[in-house]
């Protein structure tokens, strides 16, 4: 079971803050699961579109998105962070 | 030694801990990030009432690791200590504490401003302002990845 937590502007931009998902197969990397977020919800778009600074995190490090995912991975989607 | 934390600390306590632990130490340096009432460059909205730092759990501890043992591996380090807070804050609060011990006082003022700079930009915190009217995440900026890149050069 895949796990996905969403922070700050994108959990309140898409209005959920996590959620578990049985990877289908085809899902093996982090923009095919973008992929698959956004046919199931198209009002993502806007965090996910091209040109969004959206990060990634697979198993709480940044990673691109053409990182490979597998089935008890946990994904984290944020904006740039602001710390300090 | 790293901690995430809602509540105060106190900048003599924490002196204290380092000091003890660092041994032999000829330097220590202490930083102390505040609230500032304005964030950002075009904050339009009047004086910022609160700022709340939101964080993502084990992340950002493992992250924070990570900046401390670089910093421990570029510096001669005898201690090091990060302390940073979430939660809800207000006008002139402490958020966040870095102190470095080392034998020589370059490396403990260099340590601690890479840690800063690593912290602002690649550990997993995001603050969001409230003033009178309306509340909104800050965003980062492009001056803090500047901070960071420079620690890239050769």
């Amino acid at each position: 079971m895949l796990s996905i937590q969403y922070f700050a502007s994108i959990r309140e931009a898409l209005d959920r803050k996590e959620e578990k998902l049985e990877l289908p197969a085809d899902v093996n990397s982090v923009q095919a699961l973008i992929d698959y977020l956004l046919s199931a919800n198209p009002h993502f778009e806007a965090v996910f579109n091209e040109g969004n600074k959206t990060l990634v995190a697979v198993n709480q490090t940044v990673v691109d998105r053409n990182h490979p995912l597998s089935e008890n991975d946990e994904v984290a989607f944020f904006p740039p962070m602001t710390g300090g | 030694m790293i901690s995430i934390q809602s509540h105060d600390f106190s900048l003599g306590d924490e002196y204290a801990a380092i000091r003890s632990r660092a041994g032999d130490a000829g330097a220590i340096v202490t930083f102390i990030g505040l609230v500032r009432e304005i964030y950002g460059d075009e904050c339009t909205a009047g004086a910022v009432q609160s700022l709340t730092l939101e964080h993502y759990p084990g992340m950002t501890e493992k992250c924070l690791k990570d900046i401390q043992q670089k910093a421990e591996s570029r510096w001669p380090l005898l201690a090091t200590r990060i302390i940073h807070r979430v939660g809800e804050l207000h006008s002139h609060d402490q958020i966040v504490l870095v102190a470095t011990a080392s034998p020589h006082r370059q490396a403990a003022f260099e340590s601690a401003e890479f840690i800063m700079d690593y912290l602002k930009s690649e550990a997993p915190f995001w603050k969001k302002q409230k003033s009178e009217n309306e509340s909104s995440w800050i965003e980062s900026r492009d001056t803090d990845k500047a901070a960071l890149d420079r620690w890239q050069k050769p």
